[in-house]
């Protein structure tokens, strides 16, 4: 009998810490998928970021250094530019690279750091508990905007696809969800070619992944997936901003 | 044999090229007065021995690459002066969570705040007091001279693999600008052992491995911190460093580091040229301090002078280290302006006078 699904070699056994209905066990996956596509598990070192995705290292069977809180993005480039026979891949929350790690996945995508950037945007602080975070949409409730995110006070939600999408650094900027099957399928197939950029040497590309935190958006998973779907997308469109399809030669 | 060859070069510059002859071949660092010859030297050679040099975009980024670097195992070097050195007490403190080896050098400056760009020695509790949050101690190595400056630097790329530690080189911007005539030379090691088990280079026909800091499981925090002071104990018992100058038979020992040591020693010997007996006690590791030896000498002198430029800092160290009988006296300015050798003899003579030596 052909078996036609398996647990990527890229991940452990372990089974998930993540709440019913979160999306970092798919994003988890998908990354691993594209690892296995090009054979890279034993060549790759994933930097861990703060919250709830630091636990990566019990996930991913690969070698994983911790970075300190938003500064992932420059501890892979210091990997990268020793090791650059290596693919090196964050995997960053929307507080740790939108709110504190802002000016280290700038410079890193505007130097065309050859790095993969997994960008989980889920509106929220989750580890800590559903803080306000720079992409929590406008009327959004959170623990520290519990009147809803008001402009005038808080600013506006913040795109960092769009922002780096600006820069002549990066090899490819793109924006997926993984709410629907066909999300997934979308995402796959993003995800999979930001690793190439890497593989060929393209330089820095970026996935921004939105995903659901039902625990402090306070829905199902249901509810939470057609949030996505309803809310999120409408302020952050998907699609694909940037894409290399050469080495920059200067 | 032939004569070593002398070069005369700045004091920042002789850092910069013992870490490439010590087979540093990596810098990531952030432009400061005044220790800016450190990048720039590293900038221009570099390239040439197959190195890369990068500048961050803040002390924050270089102390982060530094650690996606130093978790390879390469050698690898920042620096920076005051203001960068608080931007990176962060990584410091990352850096001994995770024990992994670099090298850092503070050419201090005045601070507090933007401060100015004269020598101080007011970061010596952020060097050895730890910036950062947690338990942890770094090795903090003072030198005071060029040659010193080119020694210890080889010796920091040393002691932080042996340790698996975070090395601090604290000059000031005295010795960063002062050229003067020293002799290079080549280490028999220029690279940690490629074999360390905790290496990070991708779970080739291995298991993954991982560097973290963060312990949740109960229990595992206080196990780890123990870890880490065990480690600091070792190299209280083993890698103190000290330079004593006639020490033994003194009345009064001056106790100074860096570039005040220097001066002091020029005190010294007009002192005992004026017949006092005084001596200079210097310690070269501000981490681990003397503590040991200073108990000992004070078993015998009773009288302490300590000199620092800044308020009073190592002043609380050496009291903490001696017999509870000795008395220490303090001279300090904070920076900018540099007391000579006239100025220290005055004092020395006006404390021999006060203890009635």
């Amino acid at each position: 009998m052909k078996q036609v699904f398996k647990r990527p070699e890229s991940m452990t056994s372990k089974p998930f810490h993540f709440c019913p209905g979160c999306h970092h066990g798919i994003v988890h996956r998908l990354v691993a998928e594209a690892l296995d596509h090009f054979s890279l598990r034993e060549k790759t070192i994933g930097v861990a970021s703060v919250g709830c995705s630091v636990f990566l290292y019990d996930y991913f069977a690969v070698d994983v250094i911790e970075a300190p809180h938003g500064r992932a993005a420059a501890v892979a480039t210091g990997t990268k530019r020793v090791l650059n026979d290596k693919i090196v891949f964050t995997y960053q929350g929307d507080g740790d690279l939108a709110a504190i790690g802002t000016a280290e996945v700038i410079h890193a995508a505007n130097r065309g750091d050859n790095i993969t950037i997994i960008f989980v945007n889920n509106s929220i602080y989750g580890m800590t508990g559903g803080q306000m975070a720079p992409t929590t949409l406008l009327g959004q409730r959170s623990t520290t905007s519990p009147y809803g995110r008001d402009y005038l006070r808080d600013g506006y939600p913040i795109k960092m696809t769009e922002m780096l999408a600006a820069l002549e650094g990066p090899s490819l900027v793109s924006r997926v969800a993984v709410n629907t099957p066909a999300n997934v399928k979308k995402a796959r197939k993003v995800i999979r070619q930001a690793f190439q950029m890497q593989v060929e040497g393209k330089g820095f590309s970026f996935v921004e992944v939105l995903s659901t935190c039902p625990t402090n958006w306070g829905m199902t998973p249901q509810a939470a997936n057609n949030r996505i779907a309803e809310e999120m997308i409408p302020y952050f469109p998907l699609g694909t901003l940037k894409q290399k399809d050469v080495v920059d030669v200067l | 044999m032939s004569k070593p060859k002398k070069v005369f070069t700045k004091g920042n510059e002789a850092i910069a090229m013992a870490a490439i002859n010590a087979g540093c071949r990596y810098y990531f660092g952030y432009p400061i007065t005044p220790q800016n010859e450190i990048p720039e030297y590293m900038a221009e050679h570099l390239p040439a021995v197959g190195g890369e040099f990068l500048q961050a975009e803040s002390e924050i980024a270089s102390i982060n690459m530094l650690i996606g670097a130093a978790a390879t195992g390469a050698r690898v070097m920042t620096s920076s002066s005051g203001p960068g050195i608080s931007l990176m007490q962060e990584g410091f403190s990352y850096f001994a969570g995770n024990e992994l080896p670099a090298v850092v050098v503070n050419m201090s400056r005045q601070g507090p705040g933007l401060g100015g760009i004269n020598a101080t020695q007011g970061d010596y509790f952020q060097s050895v007091k730890g910036g950062g949050h947690g338990d942890y101690k770094l090795i903090v190595l003072a030198p005071h001279t060029g040659q010193e400056l080119y020694d210890l630097t080889i010796k920091a790329f040393e002691l932080s693999e042996k340790y698996r530690i975070l090395t601090l080189v604290l000059g000031d911007a005295i010795l960063g600008q002062i050229k003067e005539p020293i002799v290079p030379w080549i280490p028999e090691k220029t690279a940690g052992d490629p074999d360390r088990d905790w290496l990070i280079t991708g779970a080739q026909g291995r298991a993954p491995r991982l560097i973290k800091s963060l312990f949740l499981a109960d229990g595992e925090m206080e196990q780890h911190n123990w870890h880490l002071q065990e480690k600091y104990e070792r190299i209280e018992r083993d890698d103190v460093m000290v330079e004593e100058v006639d020490a033994e038979d003194a009345d009064l020992i001056v106790v100074a580091f860096g570039s005040v040591a220097r001066i002091v020693k020029s005190a010294v010997t007009q002192a005992r040229e004026a017949g006092m007996k005084v001596g200079l006690v210097r310690p070269i590791t501000l981490f681990p301090f003397p503590r040991k030896r200073l108990f000992e000498l004070g078993d015998r002198t009773k009288n302490f002078l300590v000199a620092e430029m800044n308020t009073g800092q190592m002043v609380e160290d050496v009291k903490l280290s001696l017999p509870g009988d000795c008395r220490v006296e303090f001279y300090g300015r904070p920076g900018g302006s540099v007391p000579t050798p006239e100025d220290l003899s005055s004092i020395i003579s006006e404390t021999c006078e006060k203890l009635q030596i």
